[in-house]
């Protein structure tokens, strides 16, 4: 078993400001996503063009399938997105709303990048 | 079947007796009108089918029932129109104001007889014989379609008019040594004289048809029941086993008589200028409807009149006053057309006669004695100035300084270049003029920016299609005269088509997404245009796609080379070119599937499929087939999927051909070409067609002379069949044209564009591409075979690329901070005893369903 895995499961609790550590930047392809495992759940983790650093929830809610760190990620207008690979609904990345229909979002995750080191904490917002 | 609802007193209702194209047509004008507001609608037709399109019903054996139909759900999208098939309407009562049918009586308020024509059969001996037959309805051509393929070998055709010829051409499609046997001195004599029917007749007899004029049936003859052929007077008898009866139409106006309506003299319901019967309340319309006293055997009155009734029934003032009866015949490869005042019966009228009898064309104008305007002519071997020429007779304009150039051959013509004015009627099928076209492109609200949106909105060229070029034409002037471009946009991020995308990229050596957006685009690009430019690149460089400059710019698919499927997981797909497997690879197949826990298929591309591969286990699973000697099947790209062969003259006992080798040849040449869509191809050893060769993108059928090459079929949503690019070819010209065809196809289509829409939309659409593969007159053949030739020699295999590529390998991990952990969403459940994937409510927390420390 892995350590870190252990670690982030056992220190698991959402919003409550714990970090979890999940990669070096470097191994996020710019424009590129990677699917981190935090506090039990599978947490998509996005970087941009510009270098930002975001993290969605990896199920996208339309097929219910855990892929959304393996779409496109682009430009709509000024808004950073993903496309899911399943059927192509786009997600803002920095609040998981889903641009094809504002009723449906995904949780974004707080993401920050210390000493190189990519570290999700909870979930944004209220749940 | 339901009993119909009760009449609700404050909605009058509306009967329709005939399900076919015009009863159709006054549903739709009565929906688009508002009429169904006030009014509930009950169609009642007598086929199985719901409507059709009846003047396209030959291509039925080409394109099946369902490329026909006119309504292909069954229904109509208005929950207050009911429409009731295979039920007939077996009485009238005009003074109860109910029909009778199937289902009991039916009160009406208003009542629409639209129960079409019958063809006529004349009243000679035997023709209830068995192997007799008319052609009208689906039914029909089933019921010839079945006797030919039961055996039947010789068909007759009586009858040598418009719909004679085209079930000749039908019969002989289906394999049917044919004869046309009419009465008159020549073929379509309604339409053409004699010299047009001369011409005509020599095209007619080199599509292999047998033509008998001044021949009159006089029996059809028979021995146990069973037709043998016709008996014709002052002739010997022809031998045939299926006979075809098409003499001419009558109008189905049997109810209508019944009922006390008046009829006219020689048939057909009488009605008024609103296409009102003698009774106030029943209407008649289409080719059952005899408008003063005249019954038209075209679609186009019928639709007229549709929109006529139904304009009296909202209180409009429109009025039937006659029809242009312009015909152009659509029998493969020979053209005929005939418009306006043909025979020249107008006082004074002027012939110009244009004819050349090598060339198999002959062509005349009538023209008003001061040569000012065109009154009508015939077109025979080449109509295409029909599209034009037409709409001059309708709208009178003056004709152009030198009329004779209308007609002369293209080149010297100036057909093209007559400028139409507004009111000229462009769609004599859906009445529409040039106008009502202008219009659709230029309105504010939603225009129409291409002539299939026209089509669509409009009708202009939905029905015969004849007059597609003008209207296109039409098009096309109008946005140049607004120097407007149309926006043919890829996305919010590249303002340029495919195509232009294609030319800019390789003009500009670019070898990245991040370079071509720089240079061309705005913004970060989408799942839309990176896509494109992955593809593009591919196709220009044959680079991995996974490199590290665009692997972030790939299709889904393209991303892990593999096809994601419902659950997350993926499919994998080696390579069985040609279909064909040795033991050996059977036995490794097997063995991987179950090693791995995939549900396992035999795919309609004659391979297999081994599905519910984790994506972490990709590489794993690749190791085991590339050692084994498999290679990637680039299932996952818009690229060359399979080349299908059937077993061929290796081991057919009919095969002519080696079918096998060559398509494994194809499939090895042309793999891994990435490309605007997926293509796919089938050999064939023989005529037998076995590999469904005509249903692909590129079909080749062996021939005992060497191979027929077919491009641009389709199966899919919109199936096509791929048509005849060359004849006979020795294998190396075969490969020559298809590095050819493929190549332009790579560089010219649109995004997910497949063959057949690319052809079609191509300006000159078959010709063109024959132009350009066969004819080389582009010049362009041996730059589209040497890219070919560098795509095939830097062809390497992706998957076991990948596999040497430890950068390339890192990615195929479920979680980047725990790699041996599988992802907890994904589970499978088991079918008939293989994997089948259970999809989860929500996200699956592991953390919670499997407790701290042991997520396994
Ligand atoms: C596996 C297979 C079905 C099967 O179990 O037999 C299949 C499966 C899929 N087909 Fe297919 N098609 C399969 C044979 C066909 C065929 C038959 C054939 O090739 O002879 C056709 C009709 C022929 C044709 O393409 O003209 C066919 C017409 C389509 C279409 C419609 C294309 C069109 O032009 O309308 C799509 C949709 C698309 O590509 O946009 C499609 C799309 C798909 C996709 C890729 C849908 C998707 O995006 O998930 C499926 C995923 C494959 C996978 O492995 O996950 N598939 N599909 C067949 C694989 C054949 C192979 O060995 O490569
Ligand atoms: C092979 C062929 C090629 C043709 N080519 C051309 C062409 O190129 N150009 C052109 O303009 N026209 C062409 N036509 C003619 C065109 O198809 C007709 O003009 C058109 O279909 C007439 O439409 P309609 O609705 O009046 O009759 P139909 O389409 O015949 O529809 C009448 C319907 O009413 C049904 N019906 C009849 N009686 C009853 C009843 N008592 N109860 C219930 N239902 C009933 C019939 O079964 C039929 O389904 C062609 C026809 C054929 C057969
Ligand atoms: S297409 Fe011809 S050669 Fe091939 S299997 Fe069928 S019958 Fe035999
Ligand atoms: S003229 Fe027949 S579709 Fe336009």
């Amino acid at each position: 078993m892995n350590e870190t895995v252990r670690e982030t499961v056992g220190g698991s609790a959402s919003g409550t400001g714990t970090w979890t550590p999940v990669c070096p930047l470097s191994r996020i392809d710019v424009e590129g996503g990677v699917t981190a495992l935090v506090g039990g759940r599978a947490v998509a983790v996005f970087r941009t063009f510009a270098d930002e650093v975001f993290a969605l929830d990896n199920v996208d809610p339309f097929s219910r399938a855990s892929v959304l760190a393996r779409g496109i990620v682009g430009t709509r207008g000024d808004v950073d997105f993903v496309a899911s690979p399943m059927h192509k609904q786009a997600f803002a990345l920095r609040t998981g709303e889903c641009l094809d229909d504002p009723t449906v979002r995904v949780a974004a995750y707080d993401v920050r990048v210390v000493d190189g080191t990519v570290e999700v904490g909870g979930v944004r917002g209220a749940r | 079947m339901s009993t119909p609802a009760p009449r609700t007193p404050d909605r009058p209702r509306l009967v329709v007796v005939g399900h076919g194209m015009v009863g159709h047509r006054l549903v739709q004008a009565a929906i688009e009108r508002g009429l169904t507001e006030t009014h509930d609608v009950v169609v009642i037709g007598d086929e199985t089918h719901a409507a059709y399109d009846r003047v396209g019903l030959t291509t039925f054996f080409e394109v099946g029932a369902e490329a026909l139909s006119l309504l292909p759900t069954g229904v109509y999208d208005d929950p207050r129109v009911r429409l009731v098939l295979g039920s007939a309407v077996t009485g009238i009562d005009t003074a109860s104001r109910t029909v009778r049918f199937a289902e009991g009586d039916l009160a009406y308020d208003e009542l629409v007889l639209a129960t079409g024509a019958a063809p006529f059969v004349p009243p000679v001996e035997g023709r209830d014989l068995e192997g007799c037959f008319v052609y009208r309805t689906l039914g029909d051509l089933e019921a010839i379609r079945d006797a030919a393929t039961a055996g039947a070998r010789v068909g007759a055709v009586v009858g040598g008019g418009l719909l004679g010829l085209e079930a000749a051409n039908a019969l002989r499609q289906l394999g049917l040594e044919t004869h046309v046997v009419e009465m008159a001195t020549r073929l379509m004599a309604v339409q053409v004289d004699d010299a047009g029917g001369a011409v005509l007749r020599r095209h007619v007899e080199a599509l292999g048809l047998t033509v008998h004029t001044d021949a009159r049936t006089t029996a059809v003859l028979g021995e146990d029941g069973r037709v043998t052929g016709l008996g014709l007077a002052d002739a010997d008898d022809l031998p045939a086993d299926l006979v075809v009866f098409s003499a001419g139409i009558r109008p189905r106006d049997a109810l209508a008589r019944e009922a006390g309506l008046e009829v006219a003299e020689r048939g057909g319901v009488l009605v008024d200028e609103r296409c009102r019967t003698s009774d106030p309340h029943v209407w008649a319309v289409g080719e059952c409807a005899a408008p003063a006293g005249r019954v038209y055997g075209l679609v186009a009155p019928g639709y007229a009149m549709a929109e006529v009734v139904v304009d009296a029934l909202v209180g409009g003032p429109g009025t039937f006053t006659g029809a242009d009866m312009s015909t152009k015949l659509k029998l493969m490869g020979v053209d005929v057309a005939s418009f306006g005042d043909a025979f020249a019966a107008t006082e004074g009228s002027l012939e110009l006669v244009y004819a050349d009898a090598v060339a198999g064309v002959y062509k005349k104008l009538v023209v008003s004695d001061d040569g000012r305007t065109l009154l009508g002519g015939m077109l025979v071997g080449d109509a295409s100035a029909y599209g034009v020429l037409r709409p001059m007779v309708a709208s009178g304009i003056a004709l152009p300084d030198n009329p004779e150039d209308l007609i002369l051959p293209a080149g010297r013509g100036a057909a093209t270049e007559v400028g139409l004015p507004d009111e000229a009627q462009v769609c004599s099928c859906n009445d529409v003029s040039k106008a009502d076209i202008t219009a659709a492109v230029a309105r504010e609200d939603d225009p129409c920016d291409s002539a299939s949106c026209v089509t669509r909105c409009t009708g202009a060229g939905s029905t015969c299609g004849s007059c597609k070029p003008v209207v296109k034409k039409i098009v096309e002037d109008f946005f140049a005269e607004q120097g407007r471009v149309v926006d043919r946009s890829l996305c919010e991020h590249f303002a340029m088509t495919r195509q232009e995308l294609f030319d800019a990229i390789a003009v500009g050596g670019h070898t990245g997404f991040d370079a071509v957006v720089a240079a061309h685009g705005t913004g970060r690009g989408c799942d839309v245009c990176k896509p494109t430019v992955a593809s593009i690149l591919a196709s220009l460089l044959n680079h991995h796609v996974l490199d590290a400059a665009n692997r972030v710019v790939q299709d889904t698919n393209d991303a892990y080379l593999a096809n994601i499927q419902k659950n997350g997981t993926y499919s994998v797909m080696p390579r069985i070119a040609g279909g064909e497997v040795t033991p050996e690879g059977l036995v490794v197949l097997g063995e991987v599937a179950r090693d791995f826990g995939l549900y396992t298929k035999i795919t309609g591309g004659q391979r297999i499929d081994l599905l519910g591969a984790r994506m972490e286990d990709l590489p794993a699973i690749w190791r085991r087939l590339v050692d084994a000697g498999f290679e990637s099947g680039h299932a996952y790209g818009k690229s060359l999927r399979t080349v299908k062969s059937c077993v061929g003259s290796t081991w057919c006992r009919y095969g002519v051909q080696d079918s096998t080798s060559l398509a494994i040849m194809l499939e090895h040449r042309y793999r891994g070409l990435r490309s605007p869509h997926k293509i796919k191809g089938g050999v064939s050893g023989c005529a037998r067609e076995c590999a469904e060769a005509r249903g692909k993108d590129f079909g080749v059928i062996a021939t005992e002379k060497g191979w027929n090459l077919y491009v641009a079929g389709n199966g899919g949503a919109n199936p096509v069949h791929a048509r005849l690019l060359a004849q006979d070819l020795d294998t190396e010209t075969l490969v020559r044209y298809l590095d050819r065809f493929l190549m332009y196809y790579v560089r010219t289509a649109d995004r997910l564009q497949r063959t057949a829409p690319w052809v079609e939309g191509l300006d000159g659409g078959l010709d063109r591409v024959r132009e350009v593969v066969v004819d080389d007159a582009l010049g362009l053949g041996s730059e589209l075979e040497a890219a070919m030739d560098a795509h095939v020699d830097t062809y390497v295999d992706e998957w076991a690329a990948t596999l040497e590529d430890p950068e390339k390998l890192a990615r195929f991990t479920s979680f980047v901070n725990a790699p041996d952990v599988p992802d907890p969403n994904i589970s499978f459940g088991v079918t008939r005893g293989q994997a089948e994937p259970v999809l989860h409510e929500g996200p699956v927390d592991l953390g919670a369903t499997i407790g701290v420390g042991a997520p396994r």
